[in-house]
C-alpha cells in the first residue's frame, strides 16, 4: 500500500527514541495516522507543528496497518503566527478539534480546502469571522450542520425583509426568524447576520463572540457530548483569549477555571 | 543461556534512551568485561546519584544540595528569571556562560494533545516567586525562554497573561536566523520572524 496526498499536520507525539506519530487531515485520505521515522530530529522541528502544511507520502504492507510517513514541508502558519497570541490560539485550536472530532481514514476534502484557506485568511483583519464559518463547516462535516437557509417556524426564506432569521434552536440547529423567536428569545441562540450574508452590527466583536457561542454550543452537547468528551481546551483558550482582547464579558462556565490552552 | 540478574541488567540497559535491546546486550557485555574500571564505579555513581539528587524546591532545577547551587550562588542576578521548560533547557542556557540570572523550571508546556494544564506545571510556584521576590529582593524582569513551536508560544502567552498584572518586565529569547544558518535552508516561519524582529544597524 503506498500514496501520496497532501496535508495538513493536526499533532505529533514522540514514539520511541527518534519516531514519531504524526496524525494528519489529507485531503483525499481523510485524518489518518502513521509513524515518522526520524521524526523527532532536528530536520523535522517546524515540521511538524500543528497546522502545517506538507506533502506526504504513506506506506504500509497493508491498508489497516498504522504505516509509515514521508514528509515534506511546504507552509507552517503556527510559525508565521507566534507572536501573535490570538491567531497561533485560532491554529492550534483548528488543528485540535479536527484531531478530536474527524473520523479515522474518512475523507473530507471540503474541510481540508476550507481550513487551508483558513490559514490563509489569518492575516486578513475579518479572520475570527472565517473562523467561525470554518466550525460552520465541520460541524456539517461531522453530521451536525446547522440550517440556517429558513426559519424553522413559519418557512421564511433567509433574505426576507423586516423579518431576518435571527435565532437558532439550541435543540435542532435551525434557523428562526425575528417575530417567531421572540417570545422565546431567552431560549434560542442568537444567529450573527455575517453567516447569512448579511455582514456585521458595528465593529463586528460581538457577532464573532455569539457565533462562537452558537458553535460552541453545538460542538459542546451535540459533537462531543456523543462521544463522552469535552471541547478541546484548546478551543475554549481561543474563546477566552478573544473575548478579553475584545473586551467582551467571558461566557458563564460551569465548574472551575479552565485549564490550558 | 543467560543469568536473571544479566537479564535484567540488560532489560533496564534497553530503557534507556537510545538503547534497544541488541545494543544494550553490547553495553551489558562491555559493563561485565572492564567490571573494575566501569561497572563498580558506574553503579557507585548510580546509587550516589539516586540517593542524593533532589528536585529543587525553588526553582525546580535537580542537584545534591537544597536549594540548588544556582539559587543559593550569592553572585547571581536575582531580579531576573528566566523560565525553561525542562531542566536540560536550563543546563543549555548555563552552558552558553551568557546568563547570570536565576531560573525557574516549568517541567513541560501546556499541550491538550496531552492533557497537560497549567496546575500541571510549576506555574503557581513561578507566580509566587515574582509577586514575593527571591530572598527579599524583587524580580525585575521575566525571561521566557521557550521553545519556538506551538505549544512553548501558547505557553508563553499564557504566562504573559498571567505575569502581567504583577509590576515585572516580560521578555522573551528573539526567534530568527541561527548562527551559521544560510536563508535558503530555512522555513517561512523563521524567516517571517526574522524579518520581523529585525534591527537598524550603525
Amino acid at each position: 500500500m503506498e500514496w501520496t496526498d497532501d496535508a495538513i499536520v493536526l499533532s505529533s507525539r514522540p514514539f520511541g527514541d527518534t519516531a514519531a506519530l504524526v496524525v494528519a487531515l489529507t485531503r483525499e485520505h481523510g485524518r489518518h495516522a502513521g509513524v515518522l521515522h526520524g521524526g523527532q530530529s532536528q530536520r523535522y522541528r517546524g515540521v511538524l507543528e500543528p497546522g502545517a502544511q506538507v506533502a506526504v507520502r504513506w506506506r504500509a504492507r497493508t491498508a489497516d496497518q498504522l504505516g509509515t510517513w514521508t514528509v515534506e514541508p511546504v507552509r507552517s502558519p503556527a510559525g508565521l503566527y507566534l507572536d501573535d497570541p490570538l491567531r497561533l490560539a485560532a491554529i492550534v485550536a483548528a488543528a485540535a478539534l479536527m484531531d478530536a472530532v474527524l473520523a479515522e481514514r474518512e475523507a473530507h476534502p471540503g474541510l481540508y480546502d476550507a481550513t487551508l484557506a483558513l490559514f490563509q485568511a489569518l492575516d486578513l483583519d475579518i479572520w475570527p469571522a472565517i473562523y467561525v464559518r470554518w466550525e460552520v463547516g465541520l460541524l456539517e462535516e461531522v453530521g451536525f450542520g446547522l440550517d440556517l437557509t429558513q426559519c424553522a417556524s413559519t418557512g421564511q426564506p433567509v433574505g426576507t425583509p423586516n423579518d431576518q432569521l435571527a435565532y437558532v434552536s439550541p435543540r435542532t440547529g435551525r434557523a428562526v426568524s425575528l417575530s417567531a423567536g421572540e417570545p422565546y428569545r431567552d431560549k434560542l441562540l442568537p444567529l450573527p447576520g455575517f453567516l447569512i450574508g448579511l455582514g456585521f452590527q458595528g465593529g463586528g466583536e460581538e457577532d464573532v463572540a455569539a457565533g462562537l457561542r452558537l458553535t460552541g454550543h453545538f460542538l459542546e452537547r451535540h459533537v462531543f457530548a456523543q462521544r463522552h468528551a469535552e471541547v478541546p481546551p484548546a478551543r475554549q483558550r481561543l474563546v477566552e483569549r478573544y473575548l478579553r482582547a475584545n473586551g467582551l464579558p467571558a461566557p458563564r462556565v460551569e465548574g472551575a477555571e479552565s485549564r490550558e490552552p | 543461556m543467560i543469568g536473571p540478574e544479566i537479564d535484567r541488567l540488560i532489560q533496564l540497559l534497553s530503557r534507556l534512551p537510545g538503547l534497544g535491546p541488541r545494543s544494550a546486550r553490547r553495553a551489558a557485555l562491555h559493563l561485565i568485561k572492564k567490571r573494575d574500571q566501569l561497572m563498580d564505579p558506574l553503579a557507585e555513581a548510580l546509587a550516589a546519584a539516586a540517593a542524593r539528587i533532589r528536585t529543587c524546591p525553588v526553582c525546580g532545577n535537580l542537584d545534591t544540595v537544597d536549594p540548588c547551587g544556582v539559587c543559593r550562588d550569592p553572585s547571581r542576578d536575582s531580579t531576573t528569571l528566566c523560565v525553561v521548560e525542562e531542566v536540560g533547557d536550563l543546563w543549555a542556557l548555563e552552558r552558553t556562560g551568557a546568563y547570570r540570572g536565576l531560573y525557574h523550571v516549568l517541567g513541560g508546556t501546556l499541550s491538550a494533545l496531552d492533557g497537560i494544564g497549567p496546575d500541571d506545571l510549576a506555574v503557581p510556584g513561578l507566580l509566587a516567586r515574582v509577586a514575593q521576590g527571591t530572598d527579599g529582593v524583587a524580580v525585575r524582569e521575566v525571561i521566557l525562554a521557550l521553545n519556538a513551536t506551538a505549544g512553548g508560544q501558547t505557553t508563553a502567552h499564557y504566562l504573559t497573561d498571567r505575569l502581567s498584572g504583577l509590576n515585572v518586565a516580560i521578555s522573551r529569547l528573539a526567534h530568527g536566523v541561527p548562527v551559521g544558518g544560510e536563508l535558503d535552508y530555512l522555513d517561512d516561519g523563521t524567516l517571517t520572524a526574522a524579518l520581523r524582529a529585525r534591527r537598524t544597524l550603525g
